[in-house]
């Protein structure tokens, strides 16, 4: 759909497109407003105190440094997920097969450092990052390759690799690798030369009270890291720019010479990468080990993270954030209120709907010259799409 | 949608003035004797596992001035940060249901030196040492497992048996081996079907994949199945109603649940853990390490009330009471796997 080009009209839309900067911050940040609003609504309709509910809530994801620490630990694999999603979006693919993507990148990852015992750190340490992204990645390209030599719709192969992944390694960790002797279907725990190093220590040396108990470790930097990758895949490589001419319009784009085939089955398995590192935080960082069904569910919230986040990967860190800070405040307030777990849950998804809602209507109150800008925004070939193939 | 936004915020004002003078959370420092209970996955209300560990809480909270809060991890990570905020609010006691929390409790137990912490069915390790303040209560199953084969081998009119556990894991093999054993006991020709549900958490959590189990072995001739499987089970119990068979239900007593159609029940006294390992530390007397309890401490029995006094004979009653004698006396060698 590439707007009919009206003389004057890029210094126009480029013009609309700085104002509206400041519209994409205001408006989720309206739309957050508007659902703690409602949500408010919903606690004092069972009779529980709001005001206790959000002090409560805010107290458990930002009372100190421990708890902002669990807040950027419980955003870490939302938003390798959340990349994911928005990563393989970008090319037109709805990957809902992260679950899977990230259970096969957290196995792959765990096997790995289980067969190098003896292995250095310096060596371990980015083997076990490639393995998980390996992982991860080749279990996504599996439908991208069936997408792009079948036309196989990637949503319902997704999905049925999601069941492959959680059957597959269930029972590889209860049949063959659980720890002898345990009730606990895990794998043993891999080399110490593999984990990553918890935050507490380097931020205890700045003077900040991290206590050392805090699972915060450096697959938090990864995932900053993986932002500024997904962004720079996207903005500043060929292969992003391929990546977004197919998902604006995959036939323009093998008629302009891309070879839409490749650029698929190369989405989705970065794509799929980014959902592996979830590894880094759970193996690596965290557990050390392989839990089953450790999950619950992280590959399907990335979708309502990268939706949130406008699938830009720094919409999805922000958007990752505000579900880590709802699900560290959510445990406060199980803890500590009355307020019943079901309804928590029922507070974060209307926030959430709201937040997407209110978005897209501050959005389309901006008009017709703004709805082009964020069209041209979106639109892998726009104005300064020359520029920015090098 | 100023107007709308200026609406939403009146009504929220007024909803905090109507409801704004009722004081919902438990003050946090009140000096009273405070225990978390963390649940394990199915959760409070499986009428299982999880609720008999609740019971036995809200008994000693009805007899004693005990502050109680509990709640149910959502993700994974939340049983560890659960267990360490109950610890940092100054809990005295904080109690994990279910072996998932055995990990999470010795690294949260060495933390904090000053709370309690009990673990139940926990999933020692060979010749663990536990800190002082971790109790690791388990249960010898395959006791109460053992009496309750007995009462199906005497019971079956087909010789046919069943079994569903929820998770293969060695805990529910357990149950399966104390079953066998005792059916075989009462009656040498009996011969068992197990099956399972799954090879994960989920397992314990699915009541259709329950049912559906159970009508494929009552189709097949079985007429008695003792499942192993937490909330999975209601599954296997509403089967037995639905078929005329027999079902035997496990940790709490599920005898109320189909009055007529289940048999009897492997009660796991958790309840009587629970409140134990709290009396014992309410009394300054808590003892850290691994705590077995067998049919001798009465951590586990089978359970005759109103609802299957009908289906229990008089005699099937005796021969139980005699084996339940002979495997206290260590007459009789009961299997564990």
């Amino acid at each position: 759909m590439s707007s009919p080009r009206i003389p004057g009209m890029a210094t126009r839309v480029r013009e609309i497109a700085g104002a509206g900067k400041i519209a994409d911050v205001v408006a989720p940040l309206v739309a957050v407003l508007a659902a703690f609003l409602v949500g408010g609504l919903v606690v004092a309709a069972i009779g529980e105190n709001p005001l206790t509910f959000y002090l409560t809530l805010f107290r458990g994801a930002f009372a100190n440094a421990d708890s902002i620490g669990l807040v950027l630990f419980n955003a870490t694999p939302l938003i390798f997920a959340g990349l994911a999603v928005a990563f393989a979006f970008r090319a037109g693919l709805f990957n809902i097969g992260g679950e899977g993507q990230l259970y096969i990148g957290s196995f792959v990852c765990t096997w790995v450092a289980l067969q190098m015992p003896g292995a250095p750190r310096v060596l371990l340490i980015p083997v076990l990052i490639l393995a998980s992204a390996a992982g991860g990645g080749l279990w996504a390209a599996i439908p991208g390759y069936l997408k792009a030599r079948f036309g196989v719709h990637e949503v319902i192969n997704t999905i049925m690799m999601n069941f492959i992944a959680v059957g597959l390694t269930s029972y590889l960790v209860v049949a063959v690798f659980k720890e002898a002797g345990q009730m606990t279907p895990q794998t043993a725990t891999i080399p110490i030369a593999g984990e990553l190093p918890r935050l507490a220590y380097f931020f205890q040396s700045l003077g900040v009270p991290l206590p050392a108990a805090n699972p915060l470790n450096a697959s938090f930097l990864i995932a900053l890291a993986a932002v500024w990758l997904a962004w720079f895949i996207l903005r500043r490589t060929t292969l992003g720019y391929e990546i977004r001419a197919v998902g604006h319009n995959a036939s323009a784009a093998e008629y302009a010479g891309i070879n839409v085939r490749r650029t698929l089955i190369l989405a989705m398995l970065l794509s799929g990468a980014f959902a592996g590192l979830v590894a880094t935080n759970e193996v690596m960082g965290f557990r050390h080990r392989f839990l089953d069904n450790f999950s619950s569910g992280i590959g399907f919230m990335g979708i309502a993270v990268a939706l949130l986040g406008r699938n830009s990967p720094l919409g999805v860190l922000f958007a990752a954030l505000l579900f880590g800070v709802l699900n560290t405040g959510a445990l406060e307030v199980d803890l500590f209120t009355n307020v019943p777990r079901e309804l928590i849950l029922v507070v974060q998804a209307v926030t959430i709907i709201l937040v997407v809602v209110g978005n897209e209507i501050v959005q389309r109150r901006r008009g017709r010259g703004a709805t082009l800008a964020h069209r041209s925004e979106a639109a892998p070939i726009d104005q300064d799409g020359s520029a920015e193939v090098s | 949608m100023k107007k709308l936004t200026l609406f939403a915020f009146l009504l929220v004002l007024l909803s905090l003035v109507v409801t704004g003078c009722r004081q919902s959370t438990p003050s946090q420092d009140t000096g009273a004797f405070k225990v978390g209970m963390v649940f394990d996955v199915g959760g409070k209300g499986d009428k299982s596992f999880n609720d008999s560990a609740y019971r036995g809480l809200l008994r000693i909270a009805d007899d004693f001035e005990i502050e109680h809060t509990e709640f149910e991890p959502g993700q994974d990570a939340d049983r560890e940060t659960g267990l360490r905020k109950l610890a940092q609010a100054g809990f005295d006691v904080i109690i994990g249901v279910g072996f998932l929390f055995s990990d999470s409790m010795r690294s949260v137990a060495v933390d904090y030196p000053d709370a309690r912490f009990a673990c139940v069915d926990f999933d020692a390790r060979p010749n663990e040492q536990l800190p002082d303040n971790l109790a690791g209560l388990i249960f010898r199953e395959e006791e109460g497992s053992f009496l309750v084969g007995v009462i199906a081998g005497l019971k079956s009119a087909t010789g046919r048996l069943g079994f569903i556990g929820g998770m293969d894991v060695p805990l529910i093999h357990r149950f399966e081996a104390g079953y066998i054993a005792g059916a075989r006991y009462a009656n040498p020709a009996v011969s068992v079907t197990v099956g399972y549900a799954g090879s994960t958490p989920q397992a314990f959590a699915d009541p259709a994949k329950g049912k559906e189990l159970a009508l494929l072995q009552y189709g097949r001739g079985v007429d008695v199945i003792y499942h192993a499987s937490g909330n999975t089970g209601i599954g296997v119990i509403e089967a037995a109603r639905e078929t005329g068979n027999l079902a035997i239900g496990v940790d709490s007593n599920q005898n109320y649940m189909a009055p007529g159609y289940v048999l009897t029940s492997m009660v796991k006294r958790v309840d009587n853990a629970v409140y134990a390992v709290i009396l014992s530390a309410l009394e300054n007397r808590f003892e850290g390490g691994v705590q077995e309890l067998g049919l001798a401490e009465d951590g586990v029995g089978y359970a005759v009330d109103d609802y299957n006094s009908e289906l229990m004979t008089e005699a099937m009653i005796e021969t139980v009471e005699t084996v339940r004698a002979k495997i206290i006396a260590g007459e009789i060698d009961v299997p564990r796997d």
